[in-house]
């Protein structure tokens, strides 16, 4: 299959090793990976805040950058959240309804294209470290992941993975609501920390950078004992890499 | 025109009341508690019921149709109401409600009433005007009563001393009730409300309810509550007024059916609260001789005429998305600066009182989605929520420097290549992220380290730009 | 100058505006039970007992002595009755106080009250008075400290729905929905039994004849 990577804009500038890891799973099962240089952002930031205008070109951009592409892949679940719940409705305003209608099903965050396009869940991996997984909230209630990422985690040869408690609960992190609301976030974000670290697991993973950053910056600065690390990352490991 | 929710005009804006709130852990503690313990009996009751999506559906497209209608049912009630010997007033606004209570009181010379919680009365602040007008309102819901005795403000819209735990509210009623001695057990908590609120009920001849439906085809009004004040108030005095929202309308009696299984599951997880009241204006020999009801607007048909966010007044206000939500946990209800807290009083305040004085309060939210799943009606609180945050940027009511950022951003991301340079601006250092307001952000996080490379840059090196 | 009614009407059209033709709505919650007659009386019977009510069961023609059973349990002597309530099924014994136009302070002295009910939901343990003759006007459940109340077989419905709209053409009279004695969840969210109504629910349950 032809794959078609949209790293996301954040991805692209701060985690590129996310982009570098979903390469090599789909490169591992036999897939072709194109990128498209002239992509850059689906608009989520735009238009959480309000400023719908500068959305839609974003998204038109989007539109006329993958229209024709066979399948499109994401490591984001809030950009792929943003794309099925939000672009239908702004292709609306945009005159786009017919481009947006056909591309949207073709759009698929990567750990939800493993289990359900491709049908895989053992990619092959070997991770030998304990590992719990923050579910992000656009994954938990708007992709609604339920356990795939968890049945993807748990093929992993030597990866021990552990629960972690309160899981639906959000991170804290909402864009420019950690900004914006700083102290609230904050108070949120140390929850979520006592939650990683109860788990007494090394690694802390999830499909969402956005989130992984927010709750990694906070555990480096309390010197926790867990680190980040997002799924695709653990998904690409091999024997030998740790 | 006085439109009016509460004080919620003259509060601080929800980062400043939160960051103040932060600091109380007493009351940050009980918020959690109390959270907690619902949530597991909302999701007890709620999983038990194979067929709860599907009464969720019919209660939006139920809300849905009284709104499309609205001025017919309303017609209707009014009619079947008289028919059954009640009396309609209208209010326009807060002011002209307040007013029409006072003067039905009034008009019999009576000093004092009983209220049974009623969300509208303090949105216009009718107890501010009755005691204006030498009337003594009296709240019988136990915590109503700990709010008025402990001049305190609400915090939670169905549990408004939420932010109360049991010693404090000990404290409170030996204070306020002259009281020697008194349990620490909630039962006793509760005898002394009983003891307290029951020569009231037996002597004050006016009643004052709000209505969690009223029937447009019988004219019925339904109170739904849990202690039985609302039935005494309803029932023992001479004189009933029965205050509500004109969205508070359901086209027919069966349609209860739908409401009554979804509220009490959403609001105390509980499969059926002790009671419910349904009446139809006047029974002879049975309750108060003379009932009026008011059909508030202040506000709503600004709601209504918002296409975009008009499902607000689909609420059937059972705080269901206040327990759910994060951000509710870690402040309580007084950072949002007006009766209506949490996810719900982040749209309808602003909405209701002008977007000019809470333009902070549709940000009051990670927009995670934990009020549109347990909603009952349905309402899909973060599109609302968007949806007011380009209101207030088109109205340019948002800061410069964030529209300046945004702007700049967007210009961005708007080609590949102007991000390309701007990622290479990132890379020397961190002051294109510091500058849109990130000091907020390191006072407990660190950033990530900013990698040498792009993902496009090695895309480009490894693969040839293929 | 308009009228409030004219004006909020006028704002209510305008804010409609004319919309996209009318949705139906669909009714696709349960609207019917599936239990049998005897799992649903038990789910009835469990749910009453989730509130603490105590439960009695007896065939047709043994009301007399159950209510006497139920009185006696609960030491009560002195019982208001709706003024319809069937002398058939009053026990000898306890002193028995008509309802005619009492004084709500007189209600307030007496130990409690006896009544029949419209109808009952199983799954939610509700009992739905509609202040007929034989279950008195409001303040007669309300006011004092205890309700037995008699429900027969027949008038029990397993879901919310089938149980309203058993009300038929009594909907529009005073309607009452009881589940469990008055209570309270605002202290920490938990459940405390016993507030300003009966603060004992009692209910016998007769298999109908
Ligand atoms: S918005 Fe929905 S969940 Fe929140 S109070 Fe209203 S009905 Fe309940």
């Amino acid at each position: 299959m032809l794959i078609s990577l949209f790293i996301t804009c954040y991805n692209d500038t701060l985690f590129p090793g996310t982009g570098k890891s979903v390469v090599r799973v789909l490169e591992r099962l036999g897939h072709t990976v194109e990128f498209r240089e002239q992509q850059t952002c689906c608009g989520q930031m735009h238009y959480n805040t309000g400023y719908h205008p500068e959305a839609v070109t974003i998204m038109k951009k989007f539109v006329a950058d993958f229209w024709d592409a066979e399948v499109v892949v994401i490591p984001s679940s809030s950009c792929v959240a943003m794309i099925r719940d939000h672009y239908p409705k702004m292709a609306k305003e945009a005159g786009l309804e017919k481009e947006v209608e056909a591309l949207v099903p073709k759009v698929f965050e990567f750990t939800e294209f493993l289990t359900d396009k491709l049908g895989i869940t053992d990619v092959g991996a070997t991770y030998p470290h304990s590992v719990t997984m923050h579910t992000s909230c656009h994954a938990l209630r708007s992709l609604h992941c339920e356990d795939r990422p968890q049945r993807l985690l748990k093929a992993v040869r030597g990866l021990d993975y552990l629960e972690l408690p309160a899981s639906d609960q959000c991170c804290g992190f909402g864009g420019t609501f950690a900004i914006k609301n700083a102290e609230v976030s904050t108070a949120m974000l140390s929850e979520k920390m006592k939650a990683v670290l109860s788990t007494g697991a090394e690694v802390c993973t999830g499909s969402d950078n956005s989130c992984l950053m927010h709750i990694g910056g906070g555990l480096t600065r309390q010197r926790g004992t867990a680190r980040c690390v997002h799924i695709a990352e653990i998904l690409a490991s091999e024997e030998g890499d740790q | 025109m006085s439109i009016r929710v509460g004080e919620s005009a003259q509060a601080a804006t929800f980062p400043k009341a939160a960051k103040k709130l932060l600091q109380n852990t007493q009351l940050r503690r009980n918020v959690r508690r109390a959270t907690d313990t619902i949530r597991g009996k909302r999701a007890k009751v709620v999983d038990e019921m194979p067929d709860w999506q599907a009464l969720r559906t019919a209660a939006q497209q139920i809300k849905k149709r009284t709104l499309r209608n609205l001025d017919s049912y309303l017609v209707q009630f009014e009619k079947a109401c008289a028919e059954a010997g009640g009396k309609v007033h209208w209010a326009r606004d807060a002011d002209e409600a307040n007013a029409i209570v006072v003067g039905i009181i009034q008009s019999h010379n009576q000093k004092e009433v009983i209220k049974v919680k009623t969300m509208t009365s303090d949105e216009t602040r009718l107890n501010h005007a009755l005691e204006a007008a030498g009337i003594s309102p009296y709240e019988t819901d136990l915590a109503d009563l700990i709010i008025q005795l402990g001049n305190d403000k609400p915090s939670h819209i169905v549990v408004p001393a939420l932010h109360k735990n049991k010693s404090e509210i000990r404290q409170i009623f030996m204070e306020q009730m002259g009281l020697k001695e008194l349990g620490h057990a909630p039962e006793d908590l509760a005898g002394a409300a009983r003891n307290f609120l029951r020569e009231r009920f037996l002597r004050v001849k006016v009643g004052f309810s709000g209505a969690n439906f009223a029937v447009a085809e019988t004219g019925s009004v339904c109170v739904v509550e849990s202690e039985g004040n609302g039935r005494m108030c309803v029932t023992l005095p001479d004189v009933l007024i029965t205050m509500f929202g004109v969205e508070k309308i359901v086209p027919t009696f069966d349609d209860l059916e739908v409401f009554l299984q979804l509220l009490p599951r959403s609001a105390t997880g509980e499969r059926m609260n002790p009671y419910n009241s349904i009446w139809t204006g006047v029974t002879p020999g049975d309750g108060p001789k003379e009932f009026h009801v008011i059909l508030l607007d202040n506000g709503r048909t600004k709601v209504l005429a918002d296409e975009e966010s008009r499902e607000t007044l689909h609420c059937i206000r059972c705080a269901a998305c206040l327990n759910a939500c994060p951000v509710y946990r870690q402040t309580g209800g007084h950072a949002y600066g007006s009766i209506y807290s949490g996810p719900i009083g982040a749209i309808l305040t602003p909405q209701l009182q002008g977007m000019q004085h809470s333009t902070t309060l549709p940000y009051a939210s990670s927009l995670c989605g934990a009020c549109y799943e347990v909603c009952p009606v349905k309402i899909n609180i973060p599109e609302i929520l968007i949806h007011l945050r380009r209101k207030i940027v088109e109205s340019g009511g948002a800061a410069l420097t964030e529209r300046m950022g945004m702007a700049v951003a967007g210009y961005t991301l708007a080609d590949s290549g102007r991000l390309g340079t701007a990622q290479k601006l990132v890379q020397l250092g961190r002051q294109p992220l510091d500058a849109i307001g990130l000091p907020g952000w390191s006072a407990a996080r660190d950033l990530p380290e900013i990698p040498k490379q792009t993902f496009r840059e090695w895309w480009k090196s490894s693969r040839g730009g293929k | 100058m308009s009228t409030a009614r004219e004006e909020i009407l006028q704002r209510v059209r305008t804010a409609i505006g004319t919309q996209a033709p009318e949705e139906p709505v669909q009714r696709e919650y349960r609207q019917a039970g599936t239990l049998s007659e005897e799992a649903k009386i038990d789910l009835f019977i469990d749910r009453l007992h989730d509130y603490n009510a105590e439960v009695y069961r007896c065939a047709a023609g043994e009301e007399a002595v159950t209510i006497a059973e139920a009185l006696t349990a609960r030491g009560k002597k002195r019982i208001l009755i709706p003024p319809g309530f069937p002398a058939a099924l009053l026990p000898t014994g306890p002193d028995f106080v008509r309802d005619t136009a009492l004084d709500y302070r007189d209600i307030d002295a007496t130990e409690g009250a006896l009544t029949c009910a419209t109808a009952a939901i199983a799954m939610t343990g509700s009992l739905i008075l509609t202040h007929s003759a034989t279950e008195g006007r409001r303040a007669l459940t309300l006011i004092p400290d205890y309700h037995l109340c008699v429900v027969y077989t027949n008038q029990l419905f397993e879901t919310v729905p089938e149980g309203l709209r058993a009300l038929g053409g009594r909907r529009t009279s005073p309607v009452t929905t009881i589940a469990g004695p008055s209570a309270t969840a605002d202290i920490e969210m938990t459940r405390v039994k016993g507030v300003h109504g009966p603060r004992v629910l009692d209910v016998i349950v007769v298999a109908a004849g």
